[in-house]
């Protein structure tokens, strides 16, 4: 086990986080695979919310530096084919889930990290759904096998990393054909070249130790391995020394930076990642970095993410501080239902063992 | 005759259960994965378990070959 990878992974995670807010992030808003990327379908157009539209850098950032260090390490790989529409469903469900929370789980911890209890909350809902992902593993769910593609088709896995430098492009000139909010949150963010530094470091690291904030919780459920907890608990420390440091530590339920107190609402929305989460095979983040390794069936999912980002603000669905409205509470409800069914049904018949000489 | 798994393409974390299903039944087992992560995956549990783990890279894919001390 790398120790200096972990160490450093949850250092630039968690000082990294905090800086971004010391420089203009929003309250706890440093690093978030739903919240930012639902910043970048705003600024797409694909939902209206004025307020709400940046193409975030550090997401930029993950995707570019994965990707470089991928094809460093010869890890690149153009591969797809298991059942990417359903890959899309899981990822808009997700989306639909954190928005409920307003976070994804990374965020979760962030938000702990400077006090804000109602991270604890959504953190045991996250737990609980992937717990309820692995019943659905043990019991013979798959999407069935993905391949690696061949010849000119490859080209198909640049598609993400190809995305990432045409808005990081566009954001750096102020193009026309993007949105950017003038006020709101959407308008606070930290100068584009440090989102970016910050945004392809923890890219590469993330890359180099797979992090995946469901995978920690599921593989130490599944063989008690602890390697990915282990980043999560430097990330968490090392974010605590740093909101105490800037005094951006406040302890509590209410009046948190982008949050609200609806308790069950807040434990159903990360259960709902959760269980999705563990289903597609990573959390929002991994999902983003496996895209930019040539994963289509990722890139499926994270198409889906902005598409729920897309239904969860056309429809009032995503919560606010004032927290979930009834749309919100309807669309999570629907999206465990869904990827239940999901879980249930989906167990395409792979033949795996052999037996050899 | 040791068992064969091909594992190749299947998402995290399914490799890593047929390959611990496998073992609770066989003291030897030869997986064969196409992902990095996969691999590593395997290839911890294996050493948390006590078991001997080589791995060989085979063109695209890793054959990882897993018999008890």
């Amino acid at each position: 086990m790398n120790f200096g990878l972990i160490l450093l992974t949850g250092i630039v995670f968690g000082l990294g986080a905090v800086l971004l807010v010391k420089f203009g992030n929003p309250g706890n808003y440093g690093f978030c695979a739903a919240c930012q990327l639902r910043d970048i379908a705003g600024a797409l157009g694909i939902h209206q919310i004025g307020t709400l539209q940046y193409a975030r850098p550090e997401i930029l950032g993950w995707i570019l530096g994965a990707f470089g260090i991928a094809r460093f390490k010869g890890e690149f790989v153009t591969r797809g084919g298991s059942n990417p529409l359903i890959r899309f469903v899981l990822g808009m469900v997700m989306m639909l889930g954190a928005l409920a929370f307003l976070g994804c789980p990374l965020r979760a911890i962030l938000r702990l990290s400077a006090g804000d209890l109602n991270g604890l909350t959504a953190l045991a809902g996250f737990a609980s759904g992937i717990g309820a992902g692995i019943y659905f593993l043990k019991n013979g769910y798959n999407l069935g096998r993905a391949k690696a593609y061949q010849g000119v088709s490859t080209g198909i896995g640049y598609l993400t990393v190809l995305a990432a430098f045409v808005l990081l492009v566009l954001v750096s000139v102020n193009a026309a054909a993007l949105n950017f909010s003038v006020k709101g949150p959407g308008s606070m963010h930290a100068p584009i070249i440090i989102s970016l530094i910050l945004g392809l470091a923890s890219g590469v690291l993330a890359q180099r130790a797979r992090m995946c904030l469901s995978g920690g919780v599921r593989d130490f459920m599944l063989v008690r391995d602890t390697y990915l907890l282990k980043i999560y608990g430097v990330l968490f420390l090392a974010a605590l020394l740093s909101n105490l440091y800037f005094g951006f530590f406040k302890l509590g339920f209410a009046d948190q930076p982008l949050a609200h107190t609806m308790h069950v609402w807040n434990f159903l929305g990360l259960f709902l990642v959760g269980i999705a989460a563990t289903l597609a095979g990573g959390c929002p983040l991994r999902q983003l970095i496996m895209a930019a390794e040539g994963d289509t069936d990722a890139l499926a999912c994270v198409i889906g993410m902005l598409a729920g980002a897309g239904i969860a603000h056309g429809m009032n669905a995503a919560g606010a501080p004032a927290g979930l409205a009834l749309n919100g509470q309807i669309a999570v409800g629907i999206g465990i239902v869904l990827t239940a069914g999901i879980g249930l049904f989906f167990r395409e018949k792979i033949v795996t063992a052999s037996k050899g000489v | 005759m040791d068992e064969i798994l091909d594992l190749r393409g299947l998402s995290c974390p399914i490799p890593l259960i047929k390959t611990r299903d496998a073992l609770s039944s066989a003291d030897s087992l030869t997986v064969i994965v196409d992902d990095e992560a996969a691999r590593e995956n395997i290839l911890k549990f294996a050493k948390s378990q006590k078991y001997c783990a080589e791995c060989t890279s085979v063109g695209p894919d890793y054959q990882i070959v897993i018999f008890k001390k």
